[in-house]
């Protein structure tokens, strides 16, 4: 969206009215050029941050070209030059103090002129004071929390794109790996800062079109900030290698104009509190197997499936598999232990935080009760309650 | 009956006497020879890990490998290429070479030789075996960040960790030998300012070694001690520092990409006057160049974790740091190429792979600058941007270096001259396979591409497709130049002593093939010119 001005100035340069004003040539060159240019480089983003980023790298860009015009020019020319059939006779120099201290000077100069915009750039950049908002995000394998400091919301945001586009089995939708459940709001113009921060190992928060990237570490609370002046979404991903499913942690942030961010805080209050009652109601119903297990399934596809596999066979020694497992078909409160909280050290995270008593008795009731499982018990929300 | 006991013991006499020749062996030039067929065996090795990743990244979506034996081949793929292709590779050039250049008859320690070298198989060995063991090959990066690498870590991360400590031994121990050659062993009248500068630079490289490798022993140790003896150094729940440990391993990492690309530095050196025929321009700003870039190598590694969450006078000390090394590193671009200015070039293939590793390191110099600026950094940061620039600095620059050098110096070695003909062909197509592989990821990574996924979004796909066609592309053309070195091992047009005609040299002095042993008497130096 943020490329559109780019794309207009490209179909200015249409090739009918390039041809009529006889500049054919030039335009068919400068046509593709200008349409590559807008593939191949840096993206702009939106913020006033990103635009005097993708200036810097402009910068140091055409510098860069520059030198090497210069440096591989002259490689080129004299392999041309002083070839053995040009120039049988070598000469004999191999010193020049003079030339020497200028190659030296001349580099010196140009990287103190790059340093100045990147020093005041970085000092901005690194300006976390008077935010108007604060979120905090925590990374944990392989999902983003999202917590508002200032409005009592927050939320797991997971990859939407469905394992059959990943495998293959359904054609790719236009963002693919670039989809979550629950996008992180914002509002425009404000000044938002991020806390960011990793539930176990480190992750890496990116949001291109915003140029914040900041490293979620454990233990660690980094800072960064954007200040959006345009509504719209903006996707990134993990950037740090962060296991199994690095690739599959996408961000997404929806900028929205002020006033509909607040009417969106107003309604993730009600829908908190709503999700309270419903938690109440849950516990106080006597819960039927007919009615867990389709429960049960869909938090099993979308939460564990990609470490435990649908038929519940794991995957190696690493992932176990459920079908016949020790716990799965154990005594049920070390199965609800396990679930609710996790295993220290391994990749089996606690549940309990991120899911409701009843998608945790739900799950818990499908796993001991699928594949060749079939302990016939079932697990109520109340007791899932009860344990927290 | 006898007859048939004795023709049964005539092999195995010969296989044991193979055998204990190669494990017994103290001669540099064997030792040479060992490391650098080891390190061309751990190349294919860990090209052909390339090459299964780029399969898959041919298209989004998954297709051959899964994420989780993606994570394993990736962090192998940069492990064995680092440790057991680019490093072996430069000490076997180091073994075979540097006493031939400063008129040594052996390196100094011929037994510690024998064993620093017999280390490195079974490094590899026990590395590449926990591809096989339960819970998979090591799947953290080569970077082996914690705690990805501690509390997540697989079982077989401890076998990882005894690799790395063996390779470890096996670079200090190198590195010791080539000190005290170099310091001990050059011939009567070559005084340090006229050695070669292949040796120059790898006497900077040994030192080098033997500062960083003990730290990342340390580093892996920490580990090892965080996994299993209930220390908490990388563990933040324990009150350790996850970014200790970046901090730690990058200040072995850096020091260690330019132990990567010093003795390329030499080997150009060496190359570019002999097929220019003209002498090395600045040979003391060279020297002095290299000692600087060694240096600053020291300070500078903050620069692989500016999102870390560095405070600003870090962020700007290291930014200020790196974009200095761009000075020495421009006056070795600038003497080579016043180097050929005015020469009489030819261009055979020791002086393409040359020239190709002057030009395509330097566009990954390029890269390096503006990674260096911190604010963008925050952009290319972990991005295919950054595999585009490392990978242009260690190709076209570690290897290219390597290959040139076995172009350059194989005629000595074996007596007889590679085709010349099949040379050229190999590095035109390497090189158009080098770009075709590497130039595209700038733009991916521009455009957004996060590096070491096995799978990524729509934008995407175009380059990564070029890419991989790329990469087969390039690996097919290493298979060439396996067999061209064989080939000419077996077989060729005779070399002569001086080999090139522009050459000086003590190497060009000794037979070819050299002898296993040279230099029995040691050779005088005027005060005739150093080259
Ligand atoms: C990130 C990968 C991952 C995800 C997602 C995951 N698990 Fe696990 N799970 C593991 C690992 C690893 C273990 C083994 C822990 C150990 O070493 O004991 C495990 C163990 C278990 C066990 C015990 C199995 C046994 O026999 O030891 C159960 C039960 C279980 N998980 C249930 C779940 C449920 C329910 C979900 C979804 C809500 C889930 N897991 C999601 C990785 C995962
Ligand atoms: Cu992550």
């Amino acid at each position: 969206m943020q490329r559109s001005p780019d794309r207009r100035r490209c179909d200015s340069l249409s090739p009918a009215r390039a041809l009529k004003s006889g500049l054919a040539i030039a335009a068919l060159c400068v046509i593709p050029c200008v349409s590559i240019a807008d593939a191949i480089d840096m993206r702009p983003g939106v913020t006033e941050l990103s635009q005097r980023i993708q200036q810097i790298h402009h910068m140091s860009f055409w510098v860069c070209v520059v030198v090497g015009i210069v440096v591989f020019g002259a490689m080129f020319y004299t392999m041309f030059a002083h070839s053995r059939s040009r120039n049988p006779e070598p000469a004999d120099f191999s010193e020049n103090t003079q030339i020497e201290i200028i190659w030296t000077v001349i580099p010196v100069l140009i990287l103190v002129g790059m340093a100045i915009p990147a020093t005041s750039a970085l000092r901005d950049i690194e300006n976390n004071e008077d935010s108007d908002l604060t979120i905090v995000v925590t990374g944990s394998q392989w999902k983003w929390h999202y917590r508002y400091l200032d409005a009592p919301i927050s939320f797991y945001s997971l990859m939407a794109t469905p394992q059959e586009q990943v495998q293959n089995l359904q054609p790719k939708g236009e963002f693919y790996l670039l989809d979550v459940d629950n996008p992180l709001v914002l509002p425009t113009n404000k000044k938002v800062r991020f806390l960011v921060t990793s539930d176990d190992v480190i992750h890496s928060w990116w949001v291109p079109d915003l140029a914040v990237k900041q490293d979620a570490i454990p233990g660690f609370i980094n800072e960064a900030w954007a200040r959006v002046p345009v509504t719209g979404v903006f996707r990134g991903q993990c950037a740090e290698l962060c296991g199994l499913d690095h690739a599959y942690m996408p961000v997404v942030v929806d900028v929205r104009p002020e006033d509909e961010f607040d009417a969106w805080i107003e309604e993730q209050r009600l829908a908190a509190e709503l999700a309270g009652e419903a938690a109440v109601a849950a516990r106080a119903k006597t819960w039927t197997m007919d009615e867990l297990l389709p429960i049960g399934e869909e938090v099993f596809v979308t939460h564990c499936a990609t470490c435990h596999e649908r038929d519940g066979e794991g995957q190696g020694a690493k992932y176990p598999a459920l079908n016949r497992g020790v716990i799965t078909t154990g005594p049920i409160e070390g199965h609800i232990d396990q679930v609710m909280n996790g295993k220290a050290g391994t990749e089996m995270q606690a549940w309990a935080p991120q899911l409701s008593d009843l998608e945790i008795a739900a799950v818990i009731t499908y796993e001991r009760n699928s594949w060749d499982n079939a302990l016939g018990d079932i697990v109520q929300p109340l007791t899932i309650y009860e344990a927290r | 009956m006898v007859a048939h006991v004795e023709t049964g013991h005539a092999p195995r006499n010969r296989f044991i006497a193979f055998a204990s020749r190669w494990l017994l062996t103290t001669n540099h030039k064997e030792i040479g020879t060992l490391y650098l067929c080891l390190s061309f065996g751990l190349f294919f090795i860990a090209g052909a890990m390339a090459m299964m990743m780029r399969i898959e990244l041919f298209e989004p979506g998954i297709q051959v490998i899964d994420p989780l034996i993606y994570n394993q081949v990736l962090t192998l793929h940069g492990l064995v290429m680092v440790f057991g292709a680019v490093m072996p590779a430069f000490v076997g050039l180091a073994n075979w070479m540097i006493p031939l250049m400063i008129g040594a008859p052996d390196m100094a320690l011929p037994r510690l030789n024998n064993f620093s070298f017999w280390i490195l198989p079974f490094a590899f060995l026990i590395l590449l075996s926990s591809l096989f063991m339960e819970g998979g090959a090591p799947n953290f990066g080569w970077t082996f960040y914690a705690p990805l690498s501690t509390t997540y870590g697989p079982p077989s991360t401890d076998f990882f960790i005894l690799g790395v400590h063996l390779m470890g031994i096996s670079s200090i121990l190198g590195a010791i030998n080539i000190i005290v050659t170099i310091v001990n062993l050059r011939a009567p009248g070559m005084t340090y300012m006229k050695m070669p500068l292949f040796v120059w630079t790898w006497f900077i490289t040994a030192f080098l070694l033997i500062m960083v490798m003990p730290v990342l022993a340390g580093c892996v140790t920490m580990m090892l001690t965080d996994r299993h003896f209930g220390t908490s150094f990388f563990e933040a729940a324990g009150g350790g520092d996850p970014v200790m440990f970046q901090h730690i391993f990058w200040f072995f990492g850096h020091p260690e990409v330019y132990i990567m690309i010093l003795p390329g530095f030499g080997i150009a050196s060496q190359i570019i006057p002999t097929f220019a025929r003209k002498k090395l321009f600045g040979y003391h700003s060279m020297v002095y160049a290299t000692a600087a870039i060694a240096f600053l190598s020291f300070i500078v590694w903050g620069h692989h974790m500016f999102t870390t969450g560095m405070p600003l006078f870090a962020e700007l000390f290291f930014m200020y740091a790196t974009m200095l090394i761009a000075v020495p590193t421009g006056v070795k671009v600038f003497n080579w190429v016043a180097t050929m200015w005015r020469g009489s070039m030819t261009f055979e293939t020791p002086m393409l792979f040359a020239i190709g590793f002057v030009m395509m390191f330097t566009i990954g110099g390029f890269s390096g600058l503006m990674l260096a600026l911190v604010p963008a950094d925050v952009q290319y940061h972990d991005t295919y941007f950054v595999v585009a620039h490392f990978h242009y600095v260690l190709y076209p620059g570690a290897i290219f270096g390597t290959m040139a050098a076995v172009y350059y110096w194989l005629p000595k070695w074996c007596g007889n001259m590679y085709d010349e003909r099949l040379g050229k062909i190999h590095f035109w197509t390497a090189t158009f396979a080098v770009n075709l592989t590497f130039f595209p990821m700038h733009f991916t990574g521009l455009a957004g591409m996060p590096r070491r996924i096995p799978d990524y979004s729509m934008q995407f796909a175009d380059f990564n497709m070029v890419s991989s066609v790329g990469s087969w592309l390039l690996g097919l053309t290493q298979v060439l130049f396996l067999y061209i070195v064989i080939k000419t091992v077996r077989g060729g047009e005779k070399a002569t002593d001086e080999v090139w005609e522009g050459a000086e040299g003590l190497e060009w002095t000794v037979p070819s093939p050299a002898p296993l042993h040279t230099f029995d008497t040691p050779p005088v130096i005027g005060d005739g010119d150093h080259r």
